[in-house]
């Protein structure tokens, strides 16, 4: 069957770090918020953010007055011997009402399929499932009914699997860029001890020093810097894979450039790849920053979906540095 | 249990002959008991020494030793897909799962769960075992206390005690990126460092090592002197991952070491001869910074 006669509306996934930004996300235009408890269950364990018990209960009930979705990432890895806090999260996401859990833990979707099995289950970017077979088999034991795509495909390839997967995928269109697969990075983890799959944080904050050596501004992450700044240059924060590092006498942004990912130009491509929902990044933004990216976000769905070419949307104030890429989407990325 | 030393997947783009004579020698002269081959980080380098895998297990075999095929870690296309399934089919030999889509094929029957599966706790661990893994070997960023969790299971644990920590992989190329190459022209750059490419701090502080689109520590994880609590936590298998070093000598080394020939704090002044000054790490285990370096016993 051809899909781009039979694609239907992008879903448009957003994210929520507190109850205004829930709020913010779904009178924009959101289709559905997603969110995680204020713990070190879910992947933007940050302090000041995320929701108490109480806030998702009332931020489902905001959601689905306006006929949007909650989906509750609970997608670090629980921690050996010790699940609980894991098992009451998703306890708490049905008895709040949520529409989906995000999980990754294989252990988890195991426990939630056992102890919760009307919960319907999102596959986290954090499982890293990068293929139809890697996929076929978390929709075969555990029923997942979405796979959040790792950032590590191109349109192509992401076309290719919708064709040969019983699920519907969600891929990443804006925000933070992991340019390591998702879920088996542990860069973080040896500089500073904490790290997304365990702790629900990369490069934190808590590790973060600045230093002036001379005319620069050096920007250290534990022991090691990450990245050093002249006098003409804006200081970013020392995201390890985001870093200026020396390989054979020659500095580079080795990585990845201070940029985020910025798909908006390619979401006609990403519909007819099959997609079923786009996912933006940004749980740990403000306010003011999820209703402008919402409201870009949906002139464009909107447009794509009418065939209508892309409105002219300025973005730049919107990314790291003011530098996009489309990342992976395109082969020449790699 | 008994304890048993294991030889890793060679990670590096080595050539061909250098792959063969390598394993030839680990299968003549080492102390080891299990030795697993193939290719882990980039399915463009399979081609250049997939001739030889066949005469590298049989010789394996002929020593005595346990032959185990690791497949891919990060499988993105059908073609990768296939050589996985092909891997999974072999009804005669070992498979380590690096990539769910290899754990997916061996459902139901004898496996073992690769370092880049992320197990992390006792329920994924238990999943696994059901679905017919025996032997799962640990991510590097394990603490001991997950390891006493796991090893309530039963199922015979494997943890890496010697090499560079593979620490993150990617769908780009950096050893590419490093010669403003892309990944599909990459004349294959990455077989010019045997250890992978030193990576330091802008200030000149060595980092990391970079394997075409592996990234792994520069520090060398070395759990010489963790071994007796190792063995009282109940792990099995004990993994050298190759380098461009004497790993016969490693071999020996904790080989002395497990039989009590060798106490930790010679071990580790050895091991450090042996690896020619690349400084150690082992705060994983110490559930502290991966890069930090505190022993126990030396």
């Amino acid at each position: 069957m051809n899909k781009s006669l039979t694609a239907k509306k992008l879903e448009l996934v957003c994210p929520a770090g507190t109850p205004a930004s829930l709020r913010a996300a779904v009178d924009a235009g959101a289709d559905t918020v997603y969110l995680g408890f204020r713990d070190e269950t879910n992947a933007r364990n940050f302090p000041g953010l995320n929701f108490s018990r109480r806030e998702l209960a009332d931020g489902v009930a905001y959601a689905h007055d306006h006929n949007a979705k909650v989906l509750v990432a609970i997608n670090t890895f629980p921690k050996a011997g010790d699940p609980e806090a894991w098992h009451q999260a998703v306890r708490d996401a049905e008895a709040c009402g949520a529409d989906a859990v995000i999980l990754a833990d294989i252990g988890l979707l195991a426990y939630t399929v056992e102890h919760h099995p009307k919960l319907r289950r999102h596959l986290s970017v954090q499982a890293s499932a990068s293929n139809k077979e890697a996929i076929r088999f978390y929709a075969r034991e555990f029923d997942v009914k979405r796979v959040v795509l790792p950032r590590v495909l191109t349109v192509e390839e992401i076309a290719a699997l919708n064709d040969n997967i019983p699920v519907e995928t969600e891929v990443f269109v804006f925000g933070g860029l992991c340019v390591m697969a998702e879920g088996r990075c542990s860069l973080s983890s040896y500089v500073t001890g904490q790290s997304p799959n365990m702790n629900g944080v990369c490069s934190p904050a808590s590790h973060v020093r600045y230093e002036e050596v001379g005319d620069q501004l050096v920007s250290k992450l534990g022991e090691f810097t990450i990245n050093s700044f002249g006098e003409d240059e804006a200081a970013g924060y020392p995201t390890l894979c985001k870093g200026r590092f020396s390989v054979e006498g020659s500095v580079s942004y080795l990585f990845e450039d201070p940029t985020s990912l910025n798909a908006i130009t390619m979401l006609d491509a990403l519909m007819k790849a099959g997609v079923t929902a786009l996912k933006i990044e940004g749980r740990q933004r403000g306010r003011a920053y999820v209703t402008q990216v919402v409201s870009a976000f949906r002139q464009a769905v909107d447009a794509a979906s009418r065939g209508e070419a892309m409105p002219d949307l300025d973005m730049s104030l919107l990314t790291e540095g003011g530098q996009d890429t489309t990342g992976a989407y395109q082969k020449t990325w790699r | 249990m008994t304890t048993q030393l294991t030889i890793g997947p060679v990670l590096f783009n080595w050539s061909a002959e250098r792959w063969r004579d390598f394993y030839f020698k680990i299968a003549d002269e080492a102390p080891v008991d299990s030795v697993y081959l193939g290719e882990v980080v980039c399915s463009k380098r399979l081609p250049f020494y997939a001739e030889y895998i066949p005469e590298v297990a049989e010789r394996l075999a002929a020593a005595d030793k346990e032959v185990v095929f690791s497949s891919l870690a990060l499988v993105m296309n059908n073609r990768e897909l296939a050589g996985v399934s092909e891997l999974a089919d072999q009804t005669d030999s070992l498979v380590e799962a690096n990539d769910l889509s290899a754990i997916s094929y061996l459902s139901g029957k004898p496996h073992i769960v690769g370092p880049y599966i992320s197990t992390y706790n006792e329920g994924t661990a238990g999943f696994f075992v059901e679905q017919g893994a025996k032997r799962i070997v640990l991510p590097p960023e394990i603490a001991a206390a997950t390891i006493a969790e796991l090893a309530k299971i039963g199922v015979e644990l494997e943890i890496q005690v010697f090499g560079r920590l593979p620490l993150a992989i990617s769908a780009r190329c950096y050893h590419a990126r490093s010669r403003n190459l892309h990944k599909d022209n990459c004349q294959f750059v990455c077989g010019e460092d045997l250890d992978g490419m030193e990576l330091s701090t802008v200030d000149g502080k060595e980092f990391l090592a970079v394997n075409g689109t592996q990234t792994l520590s520069h520090s060398y994880g070395n759990l010489a002197p963790e071994l007796s609590t190792l063995l009282e936590l109940g792990v099995s298998h004990y993994r050298l991952s190759p380098h461009a070093i004497d790993m016969v000598a490693v071999a020996q080394c904790f080989r002395d070491q497990l039989d009590g020939r060798l106490d930790a704090g010679e071990a580790t002044a050895r091991l450090s001869e042996l690896a020619l000054g690349v400084p150690f790490a082992d705060g994983f285990f110490h559930g502290q910074a991966g890069v930090d370096w505190t022993p126990a016993e030396v």
